[in-house]
């Protein structure tokens, strides 16, 4: 975009003064923001350095040995596998699920789609106490204990609304006639959707599939209702608050904060070169 | 020939002539979800009117359409209803407050680093959310950098103390959910076309004037959407109360779980959680009737 300068006469100081206000305050904000946001972050990071013996809430001494140990504490990677197990499986599962529906509402016109609509936004509606106690009630109905598979039951069920909502903007933002033109080479509905639409969509599933997994890994309230003995990330950090979280819970933190990012970037960086291409 | 199969087929999966494969790729999901959300709900429907059974043995309890369960669950946690209610607005209005210049900001003033700011909006979500909560435990806490300042300059007294008080109950909610609100604000400032904002000012509009007139109206859909995202986990919410408050700040959250471990009074938990669900639902309904934003859902 070209513009041409054209010499501005000398404005008052009230009117510069609100350009100013315009033009910068709101970058100075967003600085202050983002350091809002990332306090806590620095300091769960910051912590993980702490060479503490029980109680990692006030600073003893630097230390890598927490980094080199990360399952120094017991429980920890315990808890952590719990989570990471729980976490691939529901996200593999929601993932499947919810991009099968995205896909219906997305691409299809049929009776009861405002109904199922409704029945996608009320398990987000609905808070999260009430969905764990709702279910751990049923599971006792009906004599089942709780545990692992009743937890992955628990978190494919939350998770499904993301992953179709987050689908479906991304069907809805999709040309049609990127799909028409296939058809126009002779590509059959099959081979239109593997080599046109899937392809098209998957950074959508992609991003959905992150979601459910961030989800499920950072669930604490359904987890603790239906989780009986077993132990998550979450839960042993809820549980070990009171008499002490070990620092090798901080560095499990912040290992999950860096991998994520790094995860979103190489995502963000390779959409950009193809773009680019 | 083929042009006319290939127009043939186009026009069914476009403009929806019948077909069942909507269904079948609905199935497995509805099926999931009405088995393990509809039935639950409607079991915790039953489990609200049960009273103790005959027998005395705890956690034991029969089906007796016992309604006053309702009464005597209100009753006993008015307060905590409240609180939940009073606690989870200011969260959603301080979270507005910050979120919106932060979403405006990178909608339109990040230029080539947007997608970056929108990842780094997400991020502080991947460290756990309860590490995050007792982060700010220690933050606010006697060894932290609030106090100390807040008391040089006689803003809080010597004696006073952050942590253990609804002030740090809120400031955890409103940190915890902040993405939430952020990133909807953001998906509807970001679709704004630049030049509806240059117009405004071309017809004489300052820049108080274009953001009442034109940007606000037009991020409603994201206002209403976040509101609504960071209020329904706000009012349910119990980790923060347990975490960063004491006990005269404990919220309806607090008390289900308490009923349901370590009373196993499941009818008194169910009909918390039944009128807890209730509230919101009226509560979004009335909001988003109101707004008008109801292509939302």
């Amino acid at each position: 975009m070209s513009t041409v300068e054209v010499p501005v006469p000398t404005l008052p100081f009230g009117k510069r003064f609100t350009r100013w206000f315009g033009r910068n305050t709101i970058r100075i904000y967003a600085v202050v923001g983002f350091t809002y946001l990332f306090i806590p972050v620095l300091y769960t990071f910051a912590f993980s350095f702490n060479d503490s013996a029980k109680s990692n809430l006030t600073w003893v001494g630097f230390t890598f040995k927490n980094w080199q140990n990360p399952c120094g504490a017991p429980e920890v990677c315990d808890a952590l596998g719990n989570s990471i197990r729980i976490g691939l499986i529901a996200t593999t599962v929601a993932t499947i699920l919810g991009t099968m529906i995205a896909f219906a509402l997305g691409r299809h016109r049929f009776r009861g789609r405002s109904a199922t609509n409704t029945l996608i936004f009320l398990p987000m509606a609905t808070p999260e106490v009430v969905l764990g106690a709702s279910l751990l009630a049923m599971f006792l109905n009906f004599g089942i204990n709780p545990g692992f598979w009743p937890t992955v039951i628990a978190h494919i069920m939350f998770c499904i609304s993301f992953v179709v909502v987050t689908v479906k903007a991304r069907i809805a933002s999709l040309d049609p006639r990127l799909e028409q033109a296939a058809m126009d080479l002779y590509a059959n509905e099959r081979e239109t959707f593997r080599r046109i639409t899937l392809p098209l969509v998957a950074p959508g599933i992609a991003g959905a599939a992150l979601l459910a997994f961030s989800l499920s890994f950072d669930d604490f309230i359904i987890t603790n209702f239906n989780s009986g003995t077993i132990n998550t990330f979450p839960k042993f950090v809820y549980v070990s608050a009171g008499r002490g979280i070990p620092a090798q819970a901080n560095v499990v933190g912040s290992s999950m904060f860096f991998l994520a990012l790094f995860i979103v970037l190489t995502g963000e960086l390779i959409g950009r070169k193809r773009r680019k291409r | 020939m083929a042009f006319l199969q290939a127009a043939a087929k186009r026009a069914n999966s476009f403009t929806g002539k019948p077909s069942r494969l909507p269904y079948l790729l609905l199935l497995p999901g509805l099926a999931f979800l009405s088995i393990f959300f509809i039935l639950p709900i409607l079991n915790l429907a039953a489990t609200s009117t049960q009273s103790p059974a005959a027998s005395g043995e705890i956690g034991s309890y029969v089906q007796t359409f016992q309604f006053s369960n309702y009464v005597n669950a209100f009753l006993e946690s008015r307060e905590q209803f409240a609180r939940s209610f009073i606690y989870a607005t200011l969260a959603t209005l301080l979270a507005l407050a910050i979120s919106y210049p932060l979403a405006y900001a990178i909608a339109f003033k990040s230029g080539r680093w947007k997608n970056l700011l929108v990842v780094l909006v997400v991020a502080p979500f991947f460290t756990s959310f309860l590490l995050r909560t007792i982060a700010w435990k220690q933050i606010l806490g006697e060894n932290g950098p609030v106090v100390g300042p807040l008391r040089a300059l006689h803003l809080i007294g010597p004696q006073t103390t952050l942590t253990a008080s609804a002030f740090a109950v809120v400031t955890g909610m409103t940190y915890n959910f902040l993405p939430f609100m952020t990133l909807p604000l953001y998906a509807s400032l970001d679709r704004i076309d630049p030049r509806t904002l240059e117009a405004a000012g071309d017809l004489y509009a300052n820049g108080f004037t274009t953001f009442r007139k034109v940007t606000f109206p037009l991020s409603l859909p994201g206002v209403v959407a976040g509101t609504l995202l960071t209020f329904i986990p706000a009012a349910g919410d119990y980790v923060n109360a347990a975490i960063l408050g004491n006990p005269s700040t404990k919220m309806v959250g607090n008390v289900i779980d308490s009923r349901f471990f370590r009373i196993v009074d499941y009818p008194t938990a169910a009909a918390l959680s039944f009128m807890l669900m209730a509230a919101i639902l009226i509560l979004i309904t009335v909001y988003i009737r109101r707004s008008g934003t109801e292509e939302l859902i």
